[in-house]
């Protein structure tokens, strides 16, 4: 329980800063850079790498090729709607999900099982 | 284009925007944790790279710019929209150094001091994202 609890903590601190630095940044293509920062992952891989050890996380970063592969097509998709339809944002980001899954699953099976 | 610091636009995010960040990014850390435990690493690392607090972003970018029309007497939401794919194309770009960032742990963690990889592999998602940003903009 403390170890999600840390997880949570370091995580959301982590996740915050990162997009506190995509605020202040102009323009927006270039604060959307940090839209697809390492917070997530240098929280996990950090508190990884202590309570798991260094193998754990390789399996976890190689892992990440396929998940990171998915957000630029989960990403790419999203900006394209939003240009083209005018769909609202939060409709467009949470309906393209499944594209997500999709790639990150599928990359993740064929490729890197 | 110059890339410029506006640190104004801190002050037209509310607390709430920055704990609904602080929660998403928490939950997707606290969750990976435990789909690694019940599923395995392999499944695990590729929620490294879910876009947890990417609605809440783009919602609140798309908000801020419509917000920023409105107060001109102009109709905002298109240019709220187009905001947020802007920014979206931004994600897209960074995540090419997200991929770059996790080839390099994957390669370089087992034979090198781990923290100094993740230092590295930082600096590596920075620089190629930048990159990308500075060709894709010039051509």
């Amino acid at each position: 329980m403390s170890q999600i609890l840390a997880r949570f903590l370091v995580g959301g601190a982590v996740v915050s800063v990162f997009a506190a630095v995509g605020d202040v940044l102009k323009p927006k293509s270039f604060a959307g850079l940090f839209g697809a920062a390492p917070s997530v992952a240098l929280a996990t891989l950090g508190l990884t790498i202590v309570a798991e050890g260094v193998p754990y996380a390789t399996v976890e970063a190689r892992s990440m090729i396929a998940g990171a592969l998915a957000l630029f097509a989960y990403a790419s998709f999203a900006s394209w709607i939003m240009m083209r339809y005018h769909f609202k944002a939060l409709l467009t980001t949470i309906c393209s999900m499944p594209l997500w899954f999709g790639v990150a699953f599928g990359v993740w099976h064929f490729w890197l099982r | 284009m110059r890339i410029k610091f506006d640190v104004s636009a801190l002050r037209q995010t509310k607390w709430h925007d920055y704990a609904v960040r602080f929660i998403f990014g928490g939950l997707i850390t606290a969750v990976a944790g435990i789909i690694t435990k019940q599923c395995g690493p392999g499944i695990g690392g590729l929620f490294l790279a879910f876009p947890a607090i990417f609605p809440a972003g783009a919602t609140l970018i798309e908000k801020h710019e419509k917000q920023k029309k409105e107060k001109h007497g102009l109709e905002g939401t298109t240019r709220g929209t187009e905001a947020a794919s802007i920014d979206a194309a931004g994600a897209a770009m960074g995540s090419i150094g997200l991929l770059a960032f996790a080839f390099v742990v994957w390669r370089f963690v087992t034979h090198h001091n781990p923290w100094l990889v993740l230092a590295a592999a930082t600096l590596v998602w920075l620089t190629v994202s930048v990159l990308i940003w500075d060709i894709r903009k010039a051509a």
